[in-house]
């Protein structure tokens, strides 16, 4: 019992980096924090639903378009609403949350609602490791968290726009002195933080159904990892996952199912307590330049 | 003046990150002297004045004030002790007018505790110390909003809010940057008067021939580490601070 | 020839900004009428309402309270997505000490503003030291959670929570009482935040350094903002608690943290005035929406982008604005 939970607990700290990846990268780079990530997490999931299944397209296709799609709305949403209230931090919160909160209840008002709206796995094989049952999504889920962090990393360190998000990262303003262009970024960032949603949820979700309320579910998950493991440091979110993803399986198995939340809650209060910035925080508390 | 300076830092260091921002510098300022410092850019200078206010942690080191170690503390509990400081990038509140600005230095715990906890009208008292900083009244520039105000008004609203705190020791980071001639000789006489009141003062600067009229004593910094300390005239004689701002002959 | 707008002050408010306005009754009732609207119509609705409108007021009320409490709060450069959270802790306050101790709602109510207010303030004392962000995403955060932890607890009631509670003594006293707080919150915390106390709350907002560097404990006051919105908050939860006579998970629902918000960004964040002119709109509209159902959010969330994108002062500044000013083409001068 105790190597299956690790097992679990495995795949459970991977699939919440994935979940946790796209917030992370837009809130880092650009310092945006996407309110309806959730949305842009299960419009996801619906459009390769519905290119599934009314459109009758291949899976993998479907996939492809959905997470596309959700790319390209992400910029669409910074072209038209984020860019006009840059900087102000009330109107961005305000903004970016309205739009996921008349997103999802906008899908939950179209009736999408019930057990048939469900993604079917990609592979339908399971396998004994450690005395426990894993079924080959589960694998797959970690073995895409793995390719997206490693090529989120290599993408950072050896591409010449991923040099350039880094550089607004540290330093918007001196970036902006070379020449690097800070709202293309910006839009960059808001994008590829949902597509990675939209990646996250197309893997994830097959394990369940689609329903909306997983919407603020994952937004509350994908905030609770970066505030633990810091927001906008990728190695914090990832320690993050595994703190949080062992304590919760952890509890799980030999406690109860209803206290998995209490466990995110508690580490989530002793890391503000302790460590206000997070577990590699790079928000210091109020220092900056005079 | 007193046996005992007002202000003692020693053996101060400073790392952010790798970088050695402040090397095991020491000084004393004696009360009612006025103390410059001076250096090149990036010499560490602001670093200081923020590491005696409490904006910065010092890595090692000690401050003391009136007898007080003040090293570590909040940067409100330094100013209720007596010191006050303005900021380089001045920090008005733009959306204010300058005399609402002045409201909230008033209404610090350290204004009442010496007002004896009550206060008299603070507009008023804004208005007046407005006018001292050179706010002409008949122009009615101190109900102009502070986003419309120019550097030169904005640096004595700067300077009004600073002394507004009644300091004992007043820490001015580089007051004159941004002033025209006719602007820095308008603000020496306040100081001068500042110092009659007997007021402590540290000036961080960058225009050396008005600090050297109005300076007792000068201390140089050159990355990090205090490099002559003494006379204006004896310390432009030394070779290492000629070094530091001229270079040196390859 | 081109022309340019203009605006300047209406003669009438140029002649009553001054102390001779006393002597004219035109001048006085030119002030005192924004005033006295608000007074005298909350106080004679609930005479001509029907009971169900009567309710409408009463929610009415409680939603104004709410977005009077966040509109502090983001005035102290606080945003807070979790509403919810004070509304919550003190309709669980309320009802527990009603429930448990028998105590009656004249004594639970208050308790329940002061206890809940004080328990939210402790929950977020960590979060004070951190960038608004921070505080944004942990008041959305933990309402959600709070309702995983009595679920899965099971405590005060857990999923089914407590009912029974007792009532407030009529129909009447509930909406008065509501309407009452309603005017002494928005007319008492406008002239708070008017003070120079709220001056310095501003200030945090506008420039925390420079306060800081004022001599003045900026978390201690961010700490004093924070519980005055939060008992606010909880009143309206401890309300609320004693008129439906239950408590129970819905209390930390989404809607009691989004629809302040809207009310506030709708009326105009910035005057207290505005969030409840925003709740006077909103809680009737969602009213008579109520036949649309779930649409009725989506709404929400779209004003709340339209207005803090296009219209951001807000309808109350904008109302003000055409009150004291008017606006005229003039020639552009060489």
């Amino acid at each position: 019992m105790f190597w299956g939970t690790v097992v679990y607990a495995v795949i459970n700290s991977v699939s919440l980096t994935l979940v946790a990846l796209g917030f992370n990268l837009t809130f880092g780079i650009s310092g945006v924090a996407n309110f309806a990530y959730g949305a842009f997490y299960i419009g996801a999931a619906f459009l390769c639903w519905i290119f599934l299944n009314t459109l009758h397209l291949p899976y993998l296709l479907s996939v492809v378009i959905a997470v596309l799609t959700t790319t390209g709305v992400g910029a669409l949403i910074y072209r038209t609403v984020l860019v006009r209230v840059r900087g102000q931090a009330l109107s961005e919160v305000i903004a970016t949350f309205g739009i996921g909160l008349a997103i999802l209840e906008l899908f939950r008002y179209l009736g999408f609602i019930g057990f048939e709206y469900t993604l079917p796995v990609f592979v339908d094989k399971s396998f004994m490791i450690a005395g426990a049952f894993v079924d080959m999504q589960r694998i797959f889920i970690v073995i895409i968290g793995a390719a997206l962090v490693t090529g989120l990393w290599l993408f950072t360190h050896y591409t010449s726009l991923g040099l350039a998000f880094r550089g607004i990262a540290q330093d918007e303003r001196t970036a902006l002195t070379f020449g690097m262009n800070s709202d293309w970024i910006a839009t960059l960032s808001v994008s590829f933080g949902a597509g990675l949603a939209a990646i996250a949820s197309t893997v994830i979700i097959p394990l369940g159904t689609i329903s909306v309320s997983e919407g603020y579910d994952v937004l509350i998950r994908a905030l609770a990892v970066c505030i633990v493991g810091g927001l906008g440091s990728t190695g914090g979110v990832i320690l993050a996952s595994f703190v949080i993803g062992f304590a919760e399986r952890f509890t799980d198995t030999y406690v109860s199912t209803h206290w998995t939340m209490i466990v995110s809650l508690a580490a989530l209060l002793i890391v503000l307590i302790v460590k206000p910035s997070g577990l590699f925080g790079k928000q210091k508390e109020l220092e900056e330049r005079i | 003046m007193n046996a005992r300076p007002l202000l003692q830092v020693s053996q101060l260091r400073k790392a952010f990150g790798g970088v050695q921002a402040i090397n095991q510098v020491s000084f004393d300022v004696s009360s009612g002297e006025l103390l410059g410092i001076i250096g090149p850019n990036g010499s560490g200078k602001t670093t200081i004045v923020n590491l005696i206010t409490g904006f910065v942690k010092p890595t090692s080191g000690e401050v003391i004030y009136k007898g007080t170690n003040i090293t570590s503390w909040a940067p409100h509990r330094i100013v209720r002790l007596g010191v006050a400081r303005t900021f380089q990038m001045v920090k008005p509140f733009y959306q204010l007018p300058a005399y609402k600005n002045m409201i909230i230095p008033l209404y610090s715990p350290r204004v009442k505790g010496l007002a004896g906890g009550k206060y008299g009208d603070r507009n008023a008292v804004a208005l007046d110390l407005l006018e001292d900083v050179g706010f002409e009244r008949d122009s009615f520039v101190a109900y102009k909003v502070a986003s419309v105000l120019p550097q030169g008004y904005l640096k004595r609203l700067e300077l009004a809010k600073a002394i507004a705190l009644q300091p004992d020791l007043l820490i001015l980071d580089e007051l004159f940057s941004g002033l025209s001639l006719a602007e820095v000789a308008s603000m020496v006489p306040i100081i001068e008067k500042l110092r009659q009141e007997g007021k402590t003062i540290i000036m961080i600067e960058h225009r050396l021939k008005e600090l050297f009229r109005i300076a007792d004593r000068i201390l140089v910094l050159n990355y990090g580490t205090k490099i002559a300390e003494g006379a204006a005239e004896q310390v432009m004689e030394n070779d290492a601070v000629k070094n530091a701002y001229l270079g040196t002959e390859a | 020839m081109k022309k340019r707008k203009e605006r300047i002050d209406r003669g009438i408010k140029a002649r009553s900004g001054d102390i001779f306005t006393v002597c004219s009754w035109r001048e006085m009732t030119y002030l005192a009428f924004p005033r006295l609207l608000p007074i005298v119509g909350c106080l004679l609705l609930p005479l001509i309402l029907s009971g169900y409108w009567q309710k409408v007021l009463l929610s009415v009320a409680v939603f104004a309270l709410l977005a009077i409490s966040w509109d502090i709060l983001a005035q102290s450069s606080m945003v807070s997505l979790g509403q919810a959270l004070f509304f919550g802790m003190g309709a669980y306050v309320a009802g527990v000490f009603n429930h448990y101790f028998g105590w009656s709602p004249f004594v639970t109510i208050p308790l329940a503003t002061v206890l809940g207010g004080a328990f939210c303030t402790l929950l977020l004392l960590p979060v004070l030291r951190l960038r608004g962000i921070y505080f944004a995403m942990v008041t959305l955060i933990i309402p959600l959670m709070l309702v995983r932890v009595i679920e899965a607890s099971k405590i005060f009631g857990g999923t089914e929570g407590i009912s029974g509670l007792s009532p407030l003594p009529s129909a009447w006293v509930e909406v008065y009482v509501a309407v009452a707080a309603l005017l002494a919150a928005l007319f008492g915390f406008r002239r708070m935040m008017d003070s120079d106390y709220g001056l310095v709350l501003k200030g945090i907002n506008d420039n925390d350094r420079s306060v800081m560097n004022a001599g003045i404990n900026i978390y201690w006051y961010k700490v004093q903002a924070l519980f005055i919105s939060s008992a606010i908050g909880a009143f309206a939860g401890a309300l609320m608690t004693h008129v439906y006579m239950f408590v129970g998970m819905p209390v930390f629902a989404l809607d009691y943290s989004i629809l302040p918000i809207a009310a506030a960004v709708v009326g105009g964040p910035g005057t207290l005035a505005g969030a409840t002119l925003g709740a006077f709109i909103l809680v009737p509209l969602s009213e008579l929406l109520r036949g649309i159902g779930g649409l009725r959010i989506v709404f929400y969330g779209l004003f709340l982008v339209i207005f803090i994108v296009a219209l951001p002062e807000g309808l109350f500044h904008y109302i003000q604005r055409k009150y004291f000013q008017f606006e005229r083409l003039v020639e552009v001068e060489k």
